[in-house]
């Protein structure tokens, strides 16, 4: 837990005092002990807007987000019994995107391109999960990972289709823009939608965190236990699918964090969820936060933050297969 | 108290699996069920433990019927100890006797100090108190049994059905399992387990239910009931009584 607090902390300073403009760990220092006594900080008027209103939201976004998809990969994975689900897996990325863009082609405002991002993510989920368990098989597993792949793909279709008809010159490159993920328009008018959901799904996930322990057992053993596993299957896929949604209508697809950041924070504190999602929750929020700092600074033109993560997550999953297949035999 | 299933039609929604089925398990008696593969033992169990709908007939608990207690309800009285298996995630040994509490607390709750004083107690009581950090994915078949066996004391319930308690278990650990299902009938739970072993039903049973694709073909007090003959009918296959000279007592043997 420490090493997640240091490595949020560490992506913090550096995402505050990296950038363009030159404002840097002493202005944010001044700034910072100014408004605790209460004084006036002897910081450059450009600065002080660039620290609070430039970078701020974007940190608190990138946070938010980070933490958000990370948290519901780490419940998507409890639930399913299996470290290789994430929520983009089980479609709930794919139709949140397909509810958004078509938010965009509709010209819709920002809070109705979230609720048809958070419609299309709970759709797609549950109809994998619906057509999953509708099939008898020997390997459920299997069955509900090459639904989500079908299903995905499906949706995808349906976003490529959205863009074939948009309007190449306003709405196409909103949508592409959009849809590879990125913080850069982030303002703190976008921060309400983006907070309500996350903070409300994540509590309810944390108020569930040793019913989680219970349900990722056989799901026989958890009824046995004592514990209504229909009940509360859907009602945490809701509250996942909800943070999952708000996070893709403010930041686009971002891949990979609720893969990967789960299995990291597994790894440093192990698997009761009372630890792991505050856990994944820290290394999240810091890892999104690094990789936008890098997307933003790298260079002059700013590197959409789904191609970033897909780049650090792939090498990532590939080496943990590579573990898992020493397990299987 | 009392677990009974009264006119049992049990299967699944495809596919009936056995009927005409009437059981009951009383605290402080243990019951073993007996038959060959694919004979319904497995369902008849998930019937009794409410995991499973009886597709005719009920299932009463306490003059109630079953499906009348919540999940909770019914899990504050009655304990399921599954096959030893792995778990996806490496739980410690500790947190999955600690899973027993669950049915104790609220939706929202964690094991508080009482709930892990109670799961400690389990852990020494079976033996297994060194192994609490360790993760339950690198413990051995018969300490993950024995810690599942915990949980279910943990669990505090009137009774416990354990799915083949023996399988998979080396044969120290296969005895052991029966020494501690006899010690849990003696303080007071009324005990159900099946067995593909006839030798154990001996060994821990006061009564035997006999079940042939899904037909009851006896039930009774063990000494009574398990014979040559009776296996022979059971299995469909010849069966050798084998008794020791000293002490006079006998064991079975597949022919």
């Amino acid at each position: 837990m420490l090493i997640a607090l240091a490595v949020l902390i560490a992506a913090l300073l550096l995402a505050f005092t990296i950038g363009r403009y030159p404002a840097g760990l002493g202005d944010l220092l001044d700034l910072i002990a100014a408004k605790l006594a209460g004084g006036t900080a002897h910081v450059p008027p450009a600065a002080v807007d660039v620290l609070l209103h430039v970078r701020g939201p974007r940190v608190l976004a990138a946070l938010l987000v980070g933490a958000a998809l990370a948290v519901a990969g780490t419940a998507f994975q409890g639930l399913f019994r299996n470290p290789l689900v994430s929520p983009d897996l089980l479609g709930a990325s794919s139709g949140a995107a397909l509810g958004a863009v078509l938010g965009i082609y509709f010209s819709l405002g920002v809070f109705a391109i979230e609720a048809c991002a958070f419609a299309g993510g709970l759709a797609a989920v549950g109809a994998v999960y619906l057509i999953g368990s509708a099939m008898r098989s020997r390997d459920p597993i299997l069955v509900l990972v090459l639904t989500g792949v079908v299903i995905g793909a499906l949706l995808g279709s349906g976003v490529g289709l959205v863009k074939y008809i948009a309007d190449p010159y306003n709405q196409l490159p909103a949508m592409t823009f959009w849809l590879l993920g990125s913080l850069a328009a982030t303002t703190s008018s976008d921060l309400v939608p983006l907070f309500g959901p996350v903070a409300f799904g994540i509590l309810v996930l944390v108020a569930l965190r040793w019913r989680m322990n219970v349900m990722s057992l056989p799901d026989e053993e958890a009824r046995a236990l004592g514990v209504p596993t229909g009940l509360l299957r859907v009602v945490i896929i809701a509250a996942a699918t909800l943070v999952t949604s708000a996070s893709v209508a403010t930041a686009g697809i971002i891949g990979w964090i609720g893969l990967v950041v789960p299995h990291i924070a597994r790894t440093l504190v192990g698997p009761d969820f009372a630890r792991l999602l505050p856990a994944a929750a820290l290394l999240g929020g810091g890892f999104l936060l690094a990789i936008d700092t890098l997307a933003r600074t790298a260079t002059a033109t700013e590197i959409p933050l789904g191609i970033l993560t897909s780049l650090v997550g792939t090498p990532f999953f590939i080496w943990l297969l590579a573990g898992m297949s020493k397990t299987w035999s | 108290m009392i677990l009974s299933g009264h006119g049992l039609t049990i299967g699944y929604s495809d596919r009936v699996v056995g009927s005409g089925l009437d059981v009951a398990l009383a605290t402080g008696e243990v019951l073993a069920l007996l038959g060959p593969n694919g004979g319904g033992k497995t369902t008849l169990l998930k019937t009794l433990l409410g995991l499973l709908p009886p597709q005719a007939g009920e299932v009463r608990l306490a003059d109630r019927p079953l499906a009348s207690y919540s999940s909770r309800e019914r899990a504050r009285l009655i304990a399921y100890v599954p096959q030893s298996h792995f778990t996806t995630f490496a739980f410690t040994v500790e947190a999955m006797v600690l899973m027993g509490r669950t049915a104790h607390g609220n939706l929202f709750s964690r094991p508080n100090t009482a709930d892990r004083t109670i799961a400690a107690r389990a852990l020494e009581r079976f033996g297994i108190a060194h192994l609490r950090e360790r993760p339950y994915t690198m413990i051995s078949g018969g300490e993950r049994q024995l810690a599942l066996l915990a949980r279910a004391l943990a669990q505090e319930p009137q009774f416990i059905v354990l799915d083949e308690p023996t399988a998979s278990l080396d044969f120290g650990n296969q005895g052991r399992v029966m020494r501690e299902i006899q010690a849990l009938k003696a303080e007071g739970h009324g005990v159900l387990f099946t067995t593909h072993d006839p030798n154990h039903a001996m060994r821990a049973a006061d009564r035997v239910y006999l079940l042939r694709q899904g037909t009851r073909i006896a039930e009774g007090d063990t000494d009574t009931i398990l014979g040559r003959g009776e296996l022979e009918a059971l299995y469909g296959a010849s069966v050798e009584l084998i008794t020791d000279r000293d002490s006079g007592r006998t064991a079975f043997l597949p022919g």
